[in-house]
């Protein structure tokens, strides 16, 4: 009956999912509001315009997709370091049956050419004990070469394609944008675009969260919304659902899974998969958004990067989602407008002392310090140069993660089981 | 009038290669009582846990559940049948809500979808019929010990458990959560619920259970009411009333002290004390005994001695210096030797060659190596001369060590630390899982250092050992040094009193 | 990663050995798919490889595999996943070719000069891993990913800004200024001459190969001969017992990142002094995810990985051949992919059975041996 006071154990409780959502939606808004703020000061309306946060969308799109696949492996304890090599398979499946047949018949192969490479992973992992990294990196260079070998043996001279990429494709999953928010069509009659009347008034905020909103409801394409879907989807299978829970039980504590009957090497196999499946559709969306073709070396690390949303977005679906959404802006801004990346350091160092103030209010000096320091040194960047080198935007999202691995890695909860192996039977 | 128990074990026998762990058990346990059984480490009461539970099989006997007979192939059969364990060690996902973690495997959903109110609304309504709230909502991680025990229990309560088996439950425990625990255990019989406890702690089971029935050897040896027995008669029925006669001979004490300890203490998770306020002193020329069940902060102690872990107060010192804050390799350098209580876990390199584990330890000293360099030549003679010298049965040096039987293997870290002629020796538990030609072997070894001048400190649950080859003897309980005692006139009322936490002339 | 255990020589060569008999099979089953024989497919690639420009072409293509096989495996022995080899070498090679542009140094000194540089600047940036491993717990296997990525932007970053030799009329590539003759090493012509071989104008055999073999001796008297290798080892097959015999986990992270990233230094210098003789953006990608194959391939072992690298400079080699042949010289890239999950699977079998058997084997030689006695 009485509530013992006991030291306060290694990792804070989270507060429940309804707080922490709102905390996470007025971070964001805060955060809008220091862009916008930033975007008048140094004079980059690109930092907030809709085609922006348009390209940004579709940019994170693969990331996102991919991040998934990271996340379902890693919640069934498997280290997938394999994802860009099943995006890999993703990318060559989907281009050839989209040439061969059509759009969506590529997605279906994207998505079964990457669950195979999962089913791979699965079975080096899971039922011969293979070191999870080491078969990852194992089927990055098995897909590079596989890939490169279908296209030799399929796409002969003439067709279009050859060894490094394939016949155009005629059509991607057809695009439109939201009615009425964006001035997408119902039924034969244009709507008006209410998004992009707020945008253009410019009224502060109010235009730029307009702006925001309006990127992604415009050009949206059915492969898109699916992947948009497949978020909050993933969400509720694992967290809703007797699959999902036991999934994540088999991440975080297989022997006790294994004691109260559920069935651990099927599930990996299950996770696995699924990881693969859901690398190829983003090698879909690579081919059938992006490019309209299978070239080699289309995937440019993005399997990497997904890996990074993983860890930043903190094994949670929406985390990922946002991650790539953060990832994906960066991408976007460096192609755009090369001036309003610069702007962006001035962003991130008003942030960095913003947070920095906070923890000062909360009185953790020695973290106030270094975020504070932090800070200073980004203005002193951002005041100093005129322009931000472009190589070093490349690295953005990688540097990110490593700098929260190493400040932030105690408010990370990975799943706990996660890259060991497990042999059956290890009750008694 | 009878009453059908609600488990009947009927000359239950369970071999092991070289051990028997349980030899004719017999246990009546009635249903909605409070059963205890007591034993020391190696009595046996883990293997008829584990053949109850369904996680291993007898090689003789009966299981009868409700009247009725059993025979289980795995723990789900076991949980089928209305028998839920709370493991020693808990078996909870960290990252996992109390809910999920009591939920997992057993998933109330409604068309697909868990039905999470309906799982929280019986957790709760568990919860407080038990006097075992919790928040289920809350990461199990965030939870003290206390609670976590309580996860566990739920666990198998929400499984439809009729009778829980409670494996050492209050070793992690401060004395308030030991109270809470029993509340719900008393709750629970008043419900139906019969509840079998597995404890080494005498006054602990005295107060909570209806009968207890002890072990000893791999035997059950009696079974009496509570109320008509006192920890001490309890004691000596665990240890037994004949104690090994140590060997007559004459101290080779020097009053050199070779090791001090002085007000040694280890924290551990949440206010527990894993060591606490531990002072001894080792000379040289003497065997400095442990005694006491394990999970009394006996390898804490060790690993603090050896710097493996990092002590929250008091002094080490070897000879004149003190080394408290010496790392591990200082420490072996300055002539610790040190026989790990888990040898697979600590004491060899599995897959390397036996010449390269017998210089596991000192790798940069002589004969082994010479100012970073190693010598090959002189390391595999030494190897072979251990070899011979404590008959470690191998082809040769050059096999590796899992290739080698258990005691052969133990063998070998005794002899290279023994003949690496250190200052102070380490011992935890040196002759476990060697055969009893082995185990003499090392003994004499031990002794013969011990007469060269060797200061030894020996950790052991084994009676035989630890009577037979100290010189002085200490009990260890809760952390505590709780006696001091001359093994040659050691009775095992006394000695038992003392390692189950009783105290000396309690009634 | 576990390391191998003393298991008589036929066992521990089981492993490699089935797995390239399985990538044989698998791309048999590749090349007959499309119609082409496999084993007219196989001998073309064994003839051509056979050619004496040929050997000298697998031999200059292994130097950089073995090294970054070596680099690779130094972590793996010690338990530690360095995947970051491939940018530490770049990042390397950029800094020695840029230093080295900068004086003209005594013929000898001057090499050597620049390939210590190259050791450094690959040790310093392995170093980073794991310094954060040591000191924030981040696992080196995101780490050195991570860092992958930083090196290749800050390379591109430092070529382009910094580092870049004045751009000639005409001449649109970014590089670095061109190493003076007193830093590029030497090649080995002469001693194929005193052989009695005579190579093709133009084509020499890179004189780096006695590098090679230098390391391969150094990394192997520094794993099985010195305290420092014994600990490395001893923290690859059990930490725990490491630490208890006296090794400080810590720095030995750092230690083996340190020397791992040497090493990768070492794979940017030999393709800077041997070959390219600057730094551009066409610096050859790939060789350190290829290091990660040789060293499973190698078994981790030295003999192993030069075999390894020898067999994976004979697929690249054997792949010309190919295109004349009119087969796809793709399918050597898909040998080396099935190769190398073949080697990791066949090695868990093989460690598992070869571990129990050894059990068995020795338990019976006891007894005999007790018997006799």
């Amino acid at each position: 009956m009485t509530a013992l006071a006991h030291r306060p154990v290694p990792h804070a409780a989270p507060p429940p999912r309804r707080r922490r959502m709102r905390g996470a939606l007025l971070a964001g808004l805060g955060a809008l509001l220091v862009l916008s703020v930033v975007a008048r000061i140094t004079d980059s309306p690109e930092l907030l315009s809709s085609g922006t946060y348009g390209a940004a969308f579709r940019l994170a799109m693969p990331i996102a997709l991919a991040g998934l696949g990271g996340m379902f492996a890693e919640r069934v304890g498997v280290v997938n370091i394999g994802l860009e090599g099943m995006m890999i398979l993703g990318t060559w499946a989907g281009a050839w049956a989209a040439w061969m047949h059509g759009p969506w018949w590529g997605v279906a192969a994207a998505v079964a050419g990457g669950a195979l490479g999962g089913l791979l992973h699965a079975a080096a992992t899971v039922t011969f004990g293979v070191d999870h990294v080491v078969s990852g990196v194992a089927i990055n260079i098995l897909a590079a070469g596989v890939a490169r070998f279908l296209s030799v043996i399929t796409y002969h001279p003439g067709s279009g394609g050859g060894a490094t990429q394939s016949p155009r494709i005629a059509s991607g999953t057809g695009s439109a944008s939201l009615p009425l928010l964006a001035g997408g069509e119902i039924f034969g009659w244009r709507s008006p675009n209410l998004l992009g009347w707020i945008e253009a008034r410019g009224v502060f905020y109010v235009s730029d969260l307009a702006a925001l909103l309006r990127g992604p409801a415009e050009t949206l394409t059915w492969l898109t919304a699916i992947a948009v879907v497949l978020v909050p989807v993933s969400w509720y299978v694992l967290w809703r659902t007797p699959l999902g829970l036991r999934m994540r039980g088999v991440g975080e504590h297989p022997v006790a899974a294994e004691s109260l009957g559920v069935r651990v090497f099927g599930l990996k196999y299950l996770g696995v998969t699924v990881s693969g499946a859901l690398a190829g559709l983003a090698g879909a969306v690579l081919v059938l958004e992006f490019a309209g073709i299978y070239r080699e070396g289309q995937t440019g690390g993005r399997g990497f990067i997904a890996l990074a949303a993983v860890i930043f977005g903190n094994w949670r679906p929406l985390g990922v989602a946002s991650a790539a959404g953060l990832f994906g802006y960066a991408d976007a801004l460096q192609l755009r407008s090369e001036s309003a990346v610069h702007g962006l350091l001035l962003f991130v160092a008003l942030l960095l002392i913003g947070l920095g103030v906070w923890a000062l209010a909360r009185g953790r000096r020695t973290r106030a310090l270094s975020l504070g320091g932090a800070g200073v040194l980004f203005f002193l960047w951002f005041a100093t140069t005129g322009t931000v080198p472009r190589q070093f935007v490349f690295f953005t999202p990688h540097l990110v993660t490593l700098l929260v691995l190493t400040f932030a890695a105690q408010r990370l909860r990975p799943p706990a089981a996660a890259g060991r192996v497990y042999r059956r039977g290890q009750l008694e | 009038m009878s009453v059908t128990p609600a488990i009947e074990l009927r000359g239950i026998v369970k071999r092991f290669p070289g051990v028997v762990a349980n030899d004719d058990v017999n246990l009546t346990v009635l249903p909605g009582e409070v059963h205890a059984i007591v034993g020391e480490n190696g009595a046996g009461k883990s293997t008829l846990m584990k053949i109850l539970y369904g996680m291993q099989r007898p090689d003789e006997g009966e299981i009868k559940v409700n009247g009725a007979a059993v025979a289980f192939r795995s723990p789900k059969d076991a949980i089928a049948a209305g028998i839920g364990m709370v493991h020693q060690h808990f078996m909870l996902a960290g990252n996992l809500t109390v809910l999920e973690n009591v939920i997992l495997g057993a998933e109330p959903s409604r068309m697909g979808r868990l039905d999470l109110s309906e799982a929280r609304w019986r957790i709760d309504l568990m919860g407080a019929q038990h006097h075992a709230t919790l928040d289920a909502d809350r990461l199990v991680d965030s939870l003290s010990v206390g609670e976590k025990q309580r996860v566990e229990i739920l666990k198998v309560l929400y499984r439809g458990a009729k009778l829980l088996i409670l494996d050492e439950p209050t070793g992690v425990l401060v004395p308030q959560e030991v109270e809470e625990l029993f509340a719900t255990l008393r709750e629970l019989t008043a419900q139906g619920v019969t509840i079998v406890f597995i404890s080494h702690k005498l006054h602990e089971v005295l107060a909570i259970a209806d009968r207890v029935t002890v072990m000893r050897d791999g035997t059950t040896v009696t079974t009496v009411q509570a109320a008509d027995v006192t920890a001490a008669q309890l004691a000596e029925y665990m240890v037994g009333s004949e104690l090994p006669s140590p060997s007559t001979r004459t101290t080779q004490a020097t009053e050199a002290v070779e090791l001090a300890v002085e007000g040694l203490g280890v924290r551990g998770p949440g206010e527990r004390w894993l060591v606490r306020d531990v002072s001894l002193q080792v000379r040289r020329g003497e065997i400095v005994g442990i005694a006491g069940v394990e999970g009394n902060g006996q390898a804490e102690l060790v690993e603090a001695l050896l710097g493996l872990r990092r002590p929250d107060t008091g002094t080490v010192s070897l000879g004149q210096r003190d080394i408290t804050a010496w790392s591990t390799r200082r420490r072996r350098e300055a002539g610790i030797g040190y026989v790990p209580e888990d040898r697979h876990a600590r004491g060899l390199l599995l897959a390397a060659p036996v010449w390269e584990n017998v210089m596991l330890g000192r790798q940069g000293a002589e004969p082994f190596a010479r100012r970073g360099w190693l010598r090959l030549r002189a390391a595999k003679a030494f190897a072979a001369e251990v070899l011979r010298r404590f008959d470690v049965r191998a082809p040769d040096a050059n096999v590796p060590a899992f290739a080698l039987s258990g005691g052969n293997q133990q063998k070998l870290i005794m002899g290279r630390e023994i003949m690496g002629e250190p200052q102070l020796l380490v011992a935890a538990h040196p002759t476990r899982g060697v055969d009893v030609g082995a185990q003499a072997a090392i003994w004499e070894e031990i002794r013969r250092a011990r007469d060269a001048g060797l200061a030894v400190l020996l950790v052991s649950a084994d009676l035989d050992e630890i009577i037979g080859l100290s010189d002085r003897l200490f009990v260890m309980f809760g952390g505590r040094l709780v006696a001091e005692l001359d093994p040659d006139d050691v009775t095992p009322q006394v000695l038992g009193t003392h390692m189950t936490g009783g105290r000396q002339g309690a009634a | 990663m576990k390391a191998r255990a003393l298991i008589p020589g036929a066992v521990r060569v089981l492993a490699p050995v089935l797995a390239v008999a399985v990538a044989l099979g698998v791309s048999a089953l590749a090349l007959l798919a499309i119609g082409e024989s496999p084993v007219a497919t196989f001998s073309a690639m064994l003839r051509y490889a056979a050619r004496l420009d040929s050997v000298v072409s697998i031999l200059n293509r292994a130097i950089p595999l073995f090294l970054s096989g070596l680099a690779v495996a130094v972590g793996f022995r010690t338990g530690l996943f360095n995947i970051g080899v491939e940018g530490q070498y770049r990042l390397a090679a950029l800094v020695a070719a840029w230093a080295g542009a900068l004086v003209v140094l005594p013929a000898g000194v001057h090499l050597v000069v620049v390939v210590a540089i190259g050791m450094a600047v690959g040790a310093l940036w392995a170093g980073l891993a794991g310094l954060l491993k040591v000191w924030r717990g981040v696992h080196e296997v995101i780490s050195t990913i991570m860092l992958n990525f930083v090196a290749t932007g800050l390379a591109a970053y430092l070529l382009a800004e910094h580092f870049r030799e004045q751009a000639v009329a005409g001449d649109l590539q970014i590089k670095t200024a061109e190493l003076p003759a007193s830093a590029l090493m030497p090649t080995l012509n002469w001693a194929l001459r005193a052989l009695g071989l005579e190579l093709r104008r133009g084509s020499h055999l890179q004189g780096f190969l006695l590098v090679c073999v230098l390391a391969g001796l150094g990394f192997w008297l520094l794993l099985s001969r010195t305290r420092f290798g014994f600990d490395l080892r001893a923290s690859g097959l059990n930490p725990e017992a490491a630490r208890a015999s006296g090794v400080d986990q810590r720095r030995m992270v750092v230690a083996t990142m340190l020397l791992s990233g040497a090493f990768a230094g070492l794979v940017g210098a030999s393709q800077l002094v041997g070959f390219f003789h600057r730094y551009t953006i066409d610096f050859p990608q790939g060789l350190g995810f290829a290091g990660i194959a040789v060293a499973l391939l190698g078994r981790n072992n030295p003999v192993g990985i030069a075999l390894a690298a020898l067999l994976f400079g004979f697929l690249d080699r054997s792949a010309q051949i190919l295109d004349l042949e009119d087969v796809p010289k793709e399918i050597t890239t898909i040998i080396q992919g099935v190769i190398i999950l073949a080697v990791v699977i066949a090695g868990q079998i093989a460690w598992r059975v070869a571990r129990r058997r050894q059990a068995v084997a020795v338990s019976e030689q006891v007894r005999r041996q007790e018997a006799a006695a």
